[in-house]
């Protein structure tokens, strides 16, 4: 019997957010706070903020998968680019209507991710991650091969997205696309919040730990995960949409597993099973490319192989787990410091 | 009260791997209230009869009715939901989660919450309360908020009992509850077992023989697949036949 | 007639396939450990040739040495890295693995650059054979022979010889294996040493038609996961066979229908997982 997805983060079940002190609330304001701030402060590199916008989306959507469910997902990439074809395929061929696109997109990958997750849920382990990987190069190379559909390898052009609302033009600052990316994904976040808070949420908590146990007390294990594939698979198809929509424009690289391994690197250096993490990760990651591709466009390949090894063998729990650590030694330390 | 009609009727059970024949034509009756012991030597197929009965394994052939209810074609889950539950040999336990959360998870799935996203929360403190009571009544509700991982065996094992107890099972499976349990902490297991509902009908394997002697009523005896014999105690006790399979031929 | 150079062709590259995936094979099965960078370390071996026939040795010199390195690499690997995450789980083995990758990959091409390194087939084996049908390249018909050679040989090395023995007690029961005395630390670090040598001899000899070029690593990885699953992991006949299918089938589609060769192979891999989730001959132990 292999040993169920080992990673570390606080048990669901037992959560509670900002340690639990009566002002655990707060501690949201941080990172929605620092998103409006890039908004006003980004200047010239709003259009990057955008792209980590939708790498968050991205991330999360694998932490719900992988995090919380125990779904060993290399391949959601593979949702991330079908989202974002359908949304370019439909603002070319039927109406630039952004927000069409937006729920065109989203539902093309929840499709995908419920006939997919349908066939291969009931595995697990390593042969679930070969499949995932099996699935994500097959829609990868039909990708390349679909010409027609897909722009091939000069990619999907002339995807032209009307005004938001009829009021906001996308333009080349990108102020319209990043408010819209961030709408986005607080909508979503709020979903994810809520339903990993659910016991449908815990459920999943469960059978990450143990499917045998979950089926002992009656859990239906494939019908929870094939929702929580589909759901994540749906938001991963927005967060390509987005992609879709504030770039006008579609690559192959968007089916790429180097998407998914990127998503990867940015939800374990964050640390999963806390949502937050997906920011903190994406904005680390961002950062830290942004510096590296001065220097050699190699070079952050290389710094976040590394990091992701040294994340793996030392630091459980990401970064988050670290700032966990830190606030417990420093509580430790402070008597009398304010705590539950 | 139905006082003939049998919680658990099994007919002609079988299951073969190949040529090992796990389970040959077994027939077992449990009625309400029943408790039995069944007994063997190691690789007599016990625990694969269990996971016969749980659906963990799909018989070959023959007939479960649970309750009047054939239950034969359906899936664990879908087993648990109609009342029969199982403890596991080896712990099967969410070890990263407290002990509360464990029974309160249960008693949640029971309840069919799962698919709520709003408005939980009053319905979640019932299901702590109750877990919480659970607890009580084995004695271990000190140790609700401490995280399974973090407990000795023993407690490990009555936890399994308490989210066994907790799904309401009309038949309940127990797969040596005792075993691997040290010495100093096996009392504690044995007086949650003699403390069990009186309206449940269960089904206990166990190689400790003291404790099989004192908690059956009936004692059936799986030998290769094939149930050797039925009894009370000490009919069973004084069978030169069982004492052959236990001791070889040489000892009857 | 061209199909039967096709059905070589397939044959060949079945047999780079089996001789870098075994390795893979053997120490998931042996140690469980998913070991996403298995196509590094082929890749690793194919530079490294690269330098020394640059340097003036000749191809099997290099090739051999180069494994030999590899080999040694995935000893030290073994031990730093791989070793602390047997227990944790498959996860932490494939994110180590993939960021292990990320790692090679960018090294290799700051010291390389991103083109295909090439490495040139040794002369006396290049040009033509006429095979009375067809001139058919040389190279690629010792490749099907040394396949077959190394295959048997493997073969009566894990079946016939002590090791061989050792090696399936312990991917049939590690905890018994120890139990009774075997230093199973040894076996798996020199097992996996030997997967990686392997390996990197493949990525040498399969040069022509896997070429050499810093995302290797990741572009084949998948098609050596394809063959270990649908071999079944830890089965070694099952790895030959699943290779050697592989190499055949995807060739020939590739003939057939140039454009959707690729996704019908992963799909038929899809399907067939599905059917048989241990792979094509299942066998419950090793070898």
């Amino acid at each position: 019997m292999t040993a169920r997805p080992d990673i570390s983060g606080p048990a669901l079940a037992s959560l509670r957010f900002g340690g639990g002190s009566r002002f655990g609330w707060a501690w949201h304001i941080l990172p929605w706070g620092v998103a409006l701030a890039t908004y006003f402060l980004a200047g010239a590199y709003l259009t990057l903020g955008t792209a980590a916008l939708e790498m968050i989306l991205f991330t999360l959507s694998i932490d719900l998968a992988l995090g919380y469910a125990g779904i060993i997902t290399f391949g959601q990439a593979a949702f991330f680019g079908v989202g974002a074809y359908a949304a370019g395929l439909l603002s070319i061929h039927l109406t630039p209507d952004p927000i069409l696109g937006l729920l065109f997109g989203t539902a093309i990958g929840a499709l995908l991710g419920l006939v997919t997750g349908a066939l291969i849920l009931h595995t697990e382990g390593v042969t679930l991650m070969m499949l995932t990987l099996a699935i994500a190069s097959m829609i990868g190379a039909f990708g390349e091969q679909a010409g027609d559909l897909t722009g091939g390898d000069n990619g999907l052009q002339g995807i032209h997205i009307s005004p938001l609302f009829g009021l906001f033009p996308f333009d080349l600052w990108g102020s319209t696309a990043y408010l819209y990316a961030l709408g986005v994904l607080f909508l979503w976040f709020i979903a994810a919040w809520r339903i990993v808070r659910s016991p449908f949420g815990r459920s999943l908590d469960g059978i990450r730990q143990s499917p045998r146990r979950m089926r002992a007390i009656g859990t239906p294990v494939w019908w929870r995960l094939v929702a929580i594939y589909t759901l994540a698979a749906a938001m991963a198809g927005s967060a390509g949409a987005l992609k879709a929509q504030t770039n006008q424009f579609v690559g192959l690289d968007s089916l790429d597993l180097l998407v998914s391994g990127t998503a990867l690197v940015m939800l374990i250096l964050g640390g999963t099973r806390r949502l937050y993490g997906a920011f903190v990760g994406a904005a680390f990651y961002v950062v830290v490319q942004n510096l590296a591709a001065e220097f050699d466009p190699f070079r952050w390949m290389f710094v976040i192989g590394g990091l992701l090894v040294v994340i793996v063998m030392f630091l459980d729990g990401g970064l988050m787990g670290l700032a966990d650590w830190l606030r417990g030694a420093a509580l430790r330390i402070l008597p009398g410091a304010a705590r539950k | 009260m139905n006082g003939d009609s049998p919680a658990l009727s099994v007919r002609g059970l079988s299951k073969s791997f190949g040529a090992l024949a796990v389970a040959q034509a077994i027939d077992l009756d449990l009625e309400p209230g029943a408790r039995v012991g069944l007994i063997g030597p190691n690789g007599a197929g016990k625990t694969s009869f269990v996971n016969l009965l749980t659906g963990m394994l799909r018989a070959d052939a023959g007939s479960i009715v649970l309750d009047g209810g054939d239950i034969t074609g359906l899936k664990p889950e879908a087993r648990v939901r109609r009342g029969l539950v199982r403890t596991h040999q080896i712990n099967t336990l969410l070890m990263e989660t407290s002990l509360r959360d464990n029974v309160a998870i249960a008693v949640a799935e029971r309840e069919n919450f799962a698919w709520r996203f709003l408005r939980f929360t009053p319905q979640w403190r019932r299901c702590l309360a109750e877990a919480e009571a659970q607890l009580a009544s084995l004695g271990i509700d000190e140790l609700a908020d401490r995280k399974v991982a973090e407990l000795p065996y023993g407690q490990q094992r009555l936890l399994e009992i308490a989210i066994a107890l907790v799904l309401k099972p009309r038949v309940l499976l127990l797969d040596e509850p005792a075993a691997g349990v040290p010495a100093a902490e096996a009392h504690a297991i044995h007086a949650a077992l003699d403390k069990l509902p009186a309206d449940i009908a269960i089904l206990m394997i166990e190689h400790d023989m003291d404790l099989v002697f004192r908690f059956a009523r009936r004692i059936a005896v799986l030998v290769q697949g094939r149930v050797l014999t039925t009894g009370t105690p000490r009919e069973i006790a004084a069978d030169p036949q069982v004492r052959a399979v236990y001791l070889g031929r040489s000892a009857a | 007639m061209a199909f039967l150079s096709v059905l070589l062709d397939g044959a060949a590259y079945g047999m780079i396939l089996f001789i870098i995936s075994v390795g893979l094979t053997v120490t998931m099965g042996l140690m469980r450990v998913v070991n996403l960078a298995h196509g590094a370390f082929a890749m690793i071996g194919g530079y490294l040739a690269a330098v020394m026939i640059q340097k003036g040795l000749p191809f099997f010199a290099a090739a051999i040495a180069a494994a030999l390195a590899v080999g040694v690499l995935g000893a030290v690997a073994e031990v730093l890295l791989y070793k602390p995450l047997y227990r944790r789980g498959e996860l932490p083995q494939a994110l180590m693995t993939f960021g292990l990758t990320f790692v090679v990959i960018a090294a290799l091409t700051s010291i390389f650059g991103s083109n295909v390194k090439p490495l040139a087939v040794p002369v006396w084996l290049a040009g033509n054979t006429n095979l009375g049908f067809t001139q058919y390249p040389t190279y690629r018909l010792f490749l099907i022979a040394l396949g077959a050679v190394m295959a048997l040989g493997l073969w009566l090395l894990i079946d016939r010889t002590l090791y061989g023995a050792r090696l399936r007690a312990a991917v049939d029961n590690a905890r018994m294996a120890r139990a009774v005395g075997m230093d199973v630390n040894l076996l798996f670090t020199g097992t996996f040493a030997g997967g990686c040598a392997l390996a990197g001899f493949g990525g040498v000899v399969g040069a022509d038609m896997l070429p050499v070029e810093p995302y290797y690593a990741l572009r084949y990885l998948v098609i050596f996961l394809v063959v270990v699953a649908v071999g079944g992991i830890g089965n070694f006949k099952g790895s030959f066979v699943a290779a050697l299918a592989i190499g055949i089938v995807s060739t020939v589609f590739t003939f057939l229908l140039p454009g959707a060769s690729a996704y019908i192979v992963y799909a038929m891999v899809l399907v067939l997982l599905l059917w048989r989730p241990h792979g094509l001959l299942p066998a419950k132990s090793a070898p």
